[in-house]
């Protein structure tokens, strides 16, 4: 019993250690409350002052008519912004191009991913030389990736897709194949395929863990049952994998929202494909609107609340159930 | 019964089995090869001259030179990349330590000893990682610029570490509840402190854990270009800002974009593959073991 003061010192010197020393009634178990809590507190505080502050700070912004090409015509504007924001034609244009972007590119590679990870949970010559060539497009740099797919590949003269279908067609004797120009002719498929390409490898990582996590008597007793591959794939594997399906939706969506360097970089927002943090960004830092862009960034992140309630709760039911087992 | 049927399947199922296993085998290479072609041919283009690197259509055979990553280090008198990726690896380091600083003992204290509502904080860590970045960017912008840190590397250590603090305490969380509570009640009884025991019993045992929390936090910040954009000028430019150089096209420059691009890309592939097992784990936030 003596031992449990000393078993649990304080980790600074901040006031707690005495309480415990006098020890009153009601200190030992207070200090030792603090003494838990006191190694959260840092990344605690840091993390408040580095997050929830400026997102106040945007908040008073957003009520303010503030242009900083005219610092001295700075008032207060109350709701306008809000207003001028909502009935902003652009603005609500990129909200949808958000929305269509991040469902896209999260559905494809969900799928794409599924499809790759059931081929790669068998065994095979040089399963483990396949997964690593697969988890390249995840590591490249974004910048990098994005740049890759506009100038390498989808550049109409020399991009190796045009390159490609020319080396074919010249294969069977046609001489002028189609060269279209992939970013002017479809610039949001473009960019969506470029980001399909980075994250389905992201996605089958998170699939094939769940593949692997199948009970094996289960399947083995399926499979003695003479269930088919598909019955197994339905009845069996898809609605294990459900959770797993959903933790990569999440993860995938909470940075495909905020994706910025691939829309920068192959369109410069331009043809339709500007997103919310491209939009922002271009009403801060080119029109110097600061009380405009700070009312967007403030309805983004009401947006932001609302999707991440339901997804907390998704991930912590998965969270619940990784403890319960 | 049942042990001599899967014993002994009959010889035309095994062979069509076998059969369809070579097929999806092979199928499996196919994507793996389809998804690595666009890496494969940036690292091929890299080695081309520029002439060779823009034909159309692409030879495949082309002879191999250095002089890409020549002009790319600076020998052809353009900026130098160095300075951008000795701030990018300063920037990525040194907010890496910080997140471990800030990090390990929270996760202490949500896993090992935990708080009472240790859940509770555990979500609102992971809460602030779906505030969209981009609101915030501006007043961070009119601090940095009232307090004289724009275009100051340390900025960038800062708000990386907040960046990537969330996803450092849920991935250590995880890992630290791995660790027996035995071994470290015997450290307590033998009245070691929480630094001692942070440092000589948790860290060698979620030593493997660990690491791949850092790799993880080195590569996002490594790869982070808006805050970089915004917040950094001419002496603090990240390589990610350096590589947006080449968005627009001018004269040949292929050969040397897909050079920067590779050597800009290469720690991070490296410690990607050197992390490839501890990856899930990680970037599922320790909810995939």
């Amino acid at each position: 019993m003596s031992t449990t003061p000393t078993a649990a010192p304080p980790p600074s010197a901040t006031g707690t250690g005495r309480p415990t020393a006098a020890r009153p009634p009601a200190g030992p178990r207070r200090a030792s409350a603090w003494a838990r809590r006191a190694p959260l507190m840092p990344a605690l505080i840091f993390l408040i002052v580095c997050t929830q502050l400026p997102f106040a700070a945007t908040l008073v912004i957003s009520f303010f008519d503030w242009n900083s090409l005219y610092p001295d015509d700075r008032s207060f504007n109350a709701f306008g912004n809000f207003a001028q924001v909502l009935g902003d034609s652009d603005l609500r244009a990129s909200l949808l191009t958000t929305i269509i972007l991040t469902t896209v590119v999260v559905l494809c590679s969900l799928a794409l991913g599924l499809a790759i990870a059931l081929l790669l949970d068998r065994s095979f010559r040089g399963r483990g030389v396949v997964r690593t060539l697969m988890i390249a497009p995840f590591l490249v740099v974004p910048v990098a990736a994005a740049l890759l797919w506009k100038h390498l590949l989808f550049n109409p003269e020399y991009g190796l897709f045009n390159g490609a279908i020319n080396w074919l067609a010249g294969l069977v004797g046609i001489n002028d194949p189609i060269q279209p120009d992939w970013i002017s002719d479809m610039p949001l498929i473009a960019v969506q395929a470029s980001l399909i390409w980075q994250w389905t490898p992201f996605m089958m990582l998170i699939l094939l863990a769940g593949l692997q996590s199948r009970p094996g008597d289960v399947m083995e007793a399926a499979h003695l049952d003479g269930a088919s591959d598909w019955q197994i794939f339905r009845y069996i594997t898809l609605p294990h994998l459900r959770r797993y399906l959903e933790l990569g939706g999440l993860l995938g969506s909470i940075y495909i929202v905020q994706n910025f360097d691939a829309v920068f970089i192959m369109t410069s927002g331009g043809l339709g494909t500007a997103n919310l943090p491209y939009s922002i960004y271009q009403t801060f830092y080119q029109a110097h609107e600061y009380g405009l862009a700070s009312a967007a960034g403030v309805l983004v992140v009401i947006g932001s609340i609302i999707l991440a309630t339901f997804a907390l709760r998704v991930v912590s039911s998965l969270f619940s159930e990784e403890v319960s087992r | 019964m049942s042990a001599t049927t899967t014993a002994a399947p009959s010889g035309t199922s095994t062979v069509a089995r076998r059969g369809k296993g070579a097929v999806l085998g092979l199928l499996a290479w196919a994507a793996g090869l389809l998804f690595f072609l666009p890496v494969a041919w940036m690292v091929l283009t890299s080695f081309h001259s520029e002439p060779d690197a823009a034909t159309n259509p692409p030879s495949l055979l082309a002879p191999l030179t250095l002089d890409s990553y020549r002009t790319f280090f600076g020998e052809g008198g353009g900026a130098s990349p160095w300075p951008p990726l000795i701030n990018s690896m300063t920037a990525s380091l040194a907010s890496t330590a910080l997140v471990l600083l800030l990090a390990l003992p929270a996760a202490y204290a949500l896993s090992i000893r935990p708080v009472k509502a240790w859940r509770d904080v555990l979500f609102f860590f992971l809460s602030t990682k779906m505030l969209p970045v981009v609101a915030g960017l501006l007043p961070v912008y009119l601090i940095a610029k009232n307090i004289g840190m724009l275009d100051n590397i340390w900025l960038l250590v800062i708000l990386y570490t907040s960046m990537n603090l969330p996803i450092a305490v849920w991935m250590l969380q995880s890992f630290l509840a791995e660790v027996p509570p035995s071994v470290i009640e015997a450290a307590q009884i033998d009245g070691a402190r929480l630094p001692t025991i942070l440092w000589r019993v948790i860290v060698p045992i979620a030593g493997p854990g660990i690491a791949a929390t850092s790799l993880i936090c080195f590569i996002f910040s490594w790869n982070e270009m808006l805050f970089a954009r915004v917040l950094t000028g001419v002496t603090a430019q990240t390589a990610p800002v350096f590589l947006t150089s080449f968005i627009t096209s001018q004269g040949l420059f292929l050969a040397q974009m897909c050079a920067a691009s590779f050597a800009i890309s290469l720690p991070v592939l490296a410690a990607g593959f050197a992390a490839q097992d501890k990856l899930v784990q990680g970037l599922s936030l320790g909810a995939v073991k």
